[in-house]
């Protein structure tokens, strides 16, 4: 039994992973850089509504909003500064700056918050559970926390297909350059974009931080996974997204189910598996062609 | 360069490689080294120390920039290699009672072997999922150091009882010291030879711009793969020489042999000296030598905040660095590993 245990709980965690991996899709989808510094920009989210909660009191829930709009800034903020000028810089800037800010944010979340692990509390909702029979039990907080990862995809992908502002976003995708000559503004659109992917980052820092404890070097851990999610679901695509992180997920919760050291290593030898399948696929892929060639 | 492109050349043009300055500058820098190795005899041991440490930086930088200036390969994951050195030394001087010596020799090429299997794996990645590949890559190799209990398992482990079995501290300064300085020179040097071969032009035209390069038949993945080896080997020299020199070493958290700090330093000081020229690194591991030295005890947190801060000011700001900026301005050429078009002055 406590093997199917592992799997439902599994999927649930891949809920978290999914909500973080979503904005690092996104602005790789749009702008082709990966933001190293993603994980850090979500762990900043848990420590601001931290602040709120500490200085203003009241529910996590209620805290979280006033964060998620200054999430929605800072995206805004970061990209016409520092991420517009590391595109125009060549493919390996972002890189660099992105790994810069996980740097300095990291040690400024040290420094201001010392290396003491914290928590934010989840509400009644955070300590129910559904018995649902043969000894399993599932854990609301859990289920709200996929269903908030499907919400959100939801809403993105409706907002790509339906909206001008995804019409904008999908055009830039696929090709900048004429977007422009169309009247696009790719720079105001590339913005939007990081903003959004930066109000979801800063929402999955939330509820990570909801579900279990965090400290100032949690965010390069999160940021992993949510890379490991997007590349086991296929790069750019959303729900991929969903189903790369259910996949890591189930990885980590089945792999700790052997052995408890297990958690994070099985998760990553899934992804390196899909990693050596893709590279063999390629390279059988070149073969093949080869053969057509001679 | 064929004949036909020179035959096409104006007369008054000729190629280039070595000019007075270079061969000057190249003939000063052999001596450098010469005297350096003599610094045993003439430096105290706190000097020495320091020596060692300036060192294993350079060795890092070069590696890095290896990877990333010549091959477009930017790695946050090179921590993998240098905690690979470090405990493949303390596996074999300590387990398996090897001279130490020996065993950082055989760390190298343990670094370099291990490196080809990874490769196959992580080369079909670009950008950015090259970068998180190799992280993971580093993550995985310190989580399965730290669940080995003969290893010292997440506490840690120690190459102490291997040298001092053998050689009192001070022979252990020295023959440390002379170690550091012939893997930096050659690494130094087998790179300086790299960049000059055929594959070392293969090797630029990939950075420059890699589906133009193989259009006109240059095999990308095999450039890439002897960087990615060379710069395995190189970073598994420097682990070994990080653990002979600090003695005791951790697998796990951000400042710890397989850290994430290891890769900022290796960021700061390639992009601060000059990403993709072959001087530019050694001039930023001697800055972050200086800094190390006389800032990070006293700034505490925010050294490494500012490592971060100066890392991104300079990409931003300053993508050619400190050497790139010289190169440009006064066009200059310290260590000839290119060709260049000059003007005649005479016939």
């Amino acid at each position: 039994m406590s093997w199917v245990d592992a799997v439902v709980h599994g999927i649930l965690l891949g809920g978290v992973y999914a909500l973080l991996a979503t904005g690092l899709s996104l602005m790789f989808g749009v702008m082709r850089i990966i933001n190293l510094a993603h994980g850090s920009l979500a762990l900043v989210g848990a420590y601001m509504t931290f602040l709120v909660v500490e200085h203003a009191g009241g529910s996590t829930y209620v805290a979280m909003l006033p964060v998620l709009a200054g999430a929605l800034v800072v995206g805004y903020a970061l990209q016409r500064t520092v991420l517009e000028r590391s595109l125009r810089g060549g493919e390996l800037v972002p890189l660099l700056t992105t790994f810069g800010l996980l740097i300095v944010i990291a040690n400024l979340l040290q420094k201001f918050f010392s290396p003491d692990v914290r928590g934010l509390a989840s509400g009644g909702i955070g300590t129910a559970n559904w018995s649902v029979g043969g000894g399993l039990t599932i854990a609301w907080f859990d289920v709200l926390v996929l269903v908030i990862a499907v919400g959100v995809l939801t809403g993105l992908h409706l907002l790509l297909r339906r909206t001008q502002l995804g019409r904008e976003l999908r055009a830039t995708a696929a090709d900048a350059d004429t977007a422009e000559l169309l009247g696009v503004n790719s720079r105001a659109v590339y913005a939007r974009a990081t903003a959004i992917a930066v109000a979801t980052a800063a929402l999955a820092g939330v509820f990570f931080a909801m579900r279990s404890n965090f400290d100032p070097t949690t965010g390069p851990t999160q940021l992993i996974y949510a890379f490991e999610a997007v590349v086991i679901g296929g790069v750019g695509s959303l729900w991929g997204t969903l189903v790369g992180g259910i996949v890591l997920g189930v990885a980590q919760t089945v792999g700790a189910q052997i052995d408890v050291q297990y958690f994070a290593l099985a998760g990553h030898v899934v992804f390196l598996a899909v990693l050596t399948c893709r590279a063999m696929l390629q390279a059988g892929g070149l073969r093949v062609l080869g053969r057509l060639a001679a | 360069m064929s004949d036909h492109a020179l035959a096409a050349t104006p007369p008054r043009l000729h190629v280039e490689r070595w000019n007075p300055l270079s061969a000057a500058f190249t003939g000063a820098l052999v001596v450098t080294v010469g005297v350096l190795a003599f610094a045993p005899e003439l430096f105290s041991q706190g000097t020495l120390d320091n020596l060692i440490q300036l060192y294993f930086l350079v060795m890092l930088a070069i590696m890095w920039n290896a990877l990333a200036g010549y091959g477009g390969l930017v790695s946050v994951g090179q921590q993998a290699f240098i905690g690979i050195g470090a405990y493949a030394v303390v596996y074999l001087s300590v387990q398996h009672s090897l001279n130490p010596y020996l065993a950082m020799l055989l760390a190298a090429l343990i670094g370099g072997a291990i490196s080809i299997p990874i490769a196959a794996i992580v080369l079909w990645l670009r950008g950015g999922a090259f970068a998180i590949g190799m992280w993971v890559v580093a993550e995985v190799v310190a989580i399965l150091v730290s669940l080995d209990a003969s290893l010292g398992g997440g506490t840690g482990t120690s190459a102490v009882l291997a040298f001092n079995l053998r050689y009192t501290p001070e022979q252990r300064l020295r023959n440390t010291y002379w170690f550091a300085l012939a893997a930096a020179a050659a690494l130094l040097v087998v790179l300086f030879l790299l960049l000059r071969s055929r594959l070392g032009a293969s090797l630029q035209a990939i950075r420059d711009d890699e589906e133009a390069a193989a259009s006109v038949g240059v095999r990308v993945l095999l450039g890439k793969g002897v960087l990615f080896v060379l710069a395995g080997a190189g970073c598994a020299a420097a682990g070994a020489v990080i653990v002979a020199w600090q003695l005791s070493i951790l697998p796990l958290g951000p400042d710890s042999i397989f850290g994430i700090n290891w890769s900022a330093d290796m960021i700061f000081m390639v992009l601060v000296g000059g990403l993709g020229t072959f001087e530019g690194p050694i001039i930023g591991a001697v800055i972050l030598y200086l800094l190390d030295t006389y800032l990070s005890s006293r700034m505490g947190i925010w050294y490494l905040v500012m490592l971060g801060g100066v890392a991104i000011g300079v990409a931003l700001f300053f993508p050619r660095g400190i050497w790139g900026t010289i190169q440009e301005r006064l066009s200059v050429r310290l260590l000839p590993v290119g060709y260049r078009l000059r003007e005649r002055s005479g016939g």
